[in-house]
């Protein structure tokens, strides 16, 4: 029973959504996006499992002072007070995105420099990851080389500069050998998708069942 | 405004107003032909009025600016008569087309729209559904992935280097089909580690992934026959924020040094961050994803890249069941088929614009345009 009952339960909701993309007649047109609501509705009581499972591992981890305690000790004050002080803006000014609250403050000052920071790290990635994937050591790596410098260089004005064809070739580069590679990936995963979703709907894949 | 005065603005004509096809119901389509004043400059557009009766009151349910033919008033009810009539308007002036209806609007039991969906959902079900009959029958061939080939090296590794495994999911929720795939990879890699005793972490974006991940792990270690290994306290839940994630896998990659970094899952711009930090520590990475924007990037840092439907074969490549496997070669033959169809169609487009261009016959190449729009509708 254990296994049966959430299998049918996923046979049942499979065949009524696919049933229910093509027909539009209600009950059935608006059944997907009742769904989407209750799935939403499910996985926000699932943050509380996710606040346990946080403050339960950094509270263990500064109890049995566990290497790199004191970051967990850095975690919980910055949770604890990004928490306080999103109540207290919810209570006094009605929304914590209100431009008074400090959460707004703390939102705006701290944590959007924070994200900024680490996608700006991005542009050094890149540069070290473009260093080893560039590098001419075969012929596929060489062609890669070759048509990668064309592309950028044909992106940027200094390219045009250069040469005026630089754009035309990158242009054909990114319409072409790419698009054509893109959408073979593309074609394969949603095939992909489409098998994948049979198997789970008819129980063989029941990986998530464990 | 003296112009139009002078001459007069004309109706737009051909009104016509009809239920809309393959809805849910609550709507209806007015349509006309434009007016031929909307070449004066003066000329702004159409208001579309909605009576319930022949002879009126009308009320505005709409309005469109110039050079648009058709509106949908969504806001009908379905089972009543409605009339409509559609105004042109200009600056200081407007003329009302005649009175269109009665018109009830109605929900239908088929989306005409998405017929060409169903047609190839259909298909390919039954390639998948033939080739499972068939793979019981006979064992079929699956070429190898070497990515998952890889998977015990890289456990291997870990374990002589004395480190950790960290696995991610990267943002992937647990709706996603991708997720549900890597799920499978995280049981054959949980089963390896706990076989060779190696510490297995596992951040966690979304708190149902991380529900899920600590049951794979603790099924996967319980079978291996080391259940005492597992530690629930290894696959927690980080953060719900992008970057946010990516910094607190970064940290723990550069504080636990693991020998093998799986990423898994679904990724956006933080792929790249993550691959660069495991390849700084000296982590043998195994990647994965759907996400063709950030494939390049895996490719660039990681030791192995499973391409998009290579995730969605995993299952079947670890656990080659023949159900399993026949779903796999299913796909195959529907991939064999569209490239069948993407060749004859580039051939009857080419042929038709030769033909249209030396012959002037148009035939084949507007038989190619409505064969390549049926593809194109389907919302």
């Amino acid at each position: 029973m254990k296994r049966e009952v959430p299998l049918a339960i996923t046979f049942i909701t499979g065949v009524l959504l696919v049933v229910a993309f093509f027909v539009p007649h209600p009950p059935l047109g608006d059944l997907q996006q009742r769904f989407q609501i209750w799935y939403s509705i499910v996985a926000g009581f699932t943050f509380l499992l996710g606040l346990d499972s946080l403050v339960k591992h950094h509270l263990k981890k500064i109890q049995h002072r566990r290497s790199g305690w004191g970051f967990s000790v850095a975690l919980l004050i910055s949770f604890f007070t990004t928490l306080i002080l999103g109540f207290y803006s919810w209570f006094v000014f009605s929304s914590p995105y209100d431009l008074r609250a400090p959460f707004q403050w703390l939102y705006t000052s701290v944590i959007l420099p924070l994200q900024a920071t680490m996608f700006a790290l991005l542009a050094f990635f890149i540069a070290s990851a473009a260093y080893r994937a560039f590098r001419a050591r075969n012929l596929a790596a060489s062609l890669l080389l070759v048509s990668a410098g064309i592309v950028m260089l044909g992106r940027v004005p200094i390219g045009k500069a250069i040469w005026s064809g630089l754009p035309v070739i990158s242009d054909w580069i990114m319409n072409y050998p790419q698009m054509a590679a893109k959408r073979g990936i593309l074609m394969g995963t949603y095939l992909g998708a489409i098998a994948m979703s049979l198997r789970i709907i008819l129980g063989m894949e029941r990986t998530y069942l464990t | 405004m003296l112009w139009v005065i002078i001459i007069g603005l004309l109706p737009p004509g051909g009104v016509k107003a009809f239920d809309t096809p393959s809805d849910g119901g609550g709507s209806v389509t007015i349509r006309w032909e434009l007016s031929p004043s909307e070449t004066l400059s003066q000329f702004l557009g159409y208001r579309i009025l909605r009576g319930e009766s022949e002879a009126g009151p009308f009320e505005e349910v709409g309005y469109v600016i110039k050079g648009r033919g058709e509106y949908q008033d969504r806001s009908t009810e379905d089972g009543k008569s409605y009339y409509y009539l559609v105004v042109g308007v200009a600056v200081g002036d407007s003329v009302a087309s005649s009175v269109v209806g009665p018109v009830i609007s109605s929900a239908q039991w088929f989306n005409a729209n998405r017929l060409n969906v169903l047609i190839f959902t259909f298909l390919i079900s039954l390639f998948v559904l033939l080739y499972i009959r068939r793979a019981k029958r006979e064992r079929l061939f699956i070429r190898k992935i070497p990515g998952l080939d890889a998977i015990e090296d890289a456990v291997g590794r870990s374990t002589e280097m004395g480190r950790p495994i960290l696995y991610s999911f990267g943002l992937g929720l647990l709706s996603d089909v991708v997720t549900i795939a890597s799920l499978s990879i995280l049981s054959r890699v949980a089963k390896k580690a706990a076989e060779y005793g190696t510490r297995l972490i596992v951040p966690n974006y979304d708190p149902l992934v991380m529900t899920a991940a600590q049951e794979t792990v603790k099924q996967a270690f319980t079978e291996a026959g080391r259940p005492d290994l597992y530690n629930e306290g290894d696959i927690t839940f980080l953060t719900q924020d992008q970057f946010g994630y990516a910094a607190g896998v970064d940290g723990i990659i550069v504080r636990e040094k693991p020998g093998t970094c799986f990423w898994q899952g679904y990724f956006f711009a933080e792929s790249l961050i993550l691959a660069e930090t495991g390849h700084s520590v000296g982590a043998i990475q195994i990647a994965g994803t759907i996400a063709v924007t950030q494939l390049p990037f895996f490719i660039a840092a990681c030791d192995y890249v499973l391409i998009g439907e290579e995730m969605y074969a995993a299952s079947a490549y670890l656990r080659p069941e023949p159900q399993m496997v026949g779903s796999l070669k299913g796909e195959d033959i529907a991939k064999a088929l569209i490239m069948a169809l993407i060749i004859f169609s580039a051939l009857w487009g080419t042929v038709g614009v030769l033909l249209n261009q030396w012959m002037g016959s148009s035939t084949l190449l507007d038989a190619f345009h409505s064969f390549v729009n049926w593809f194109t509708v389907g919302e």
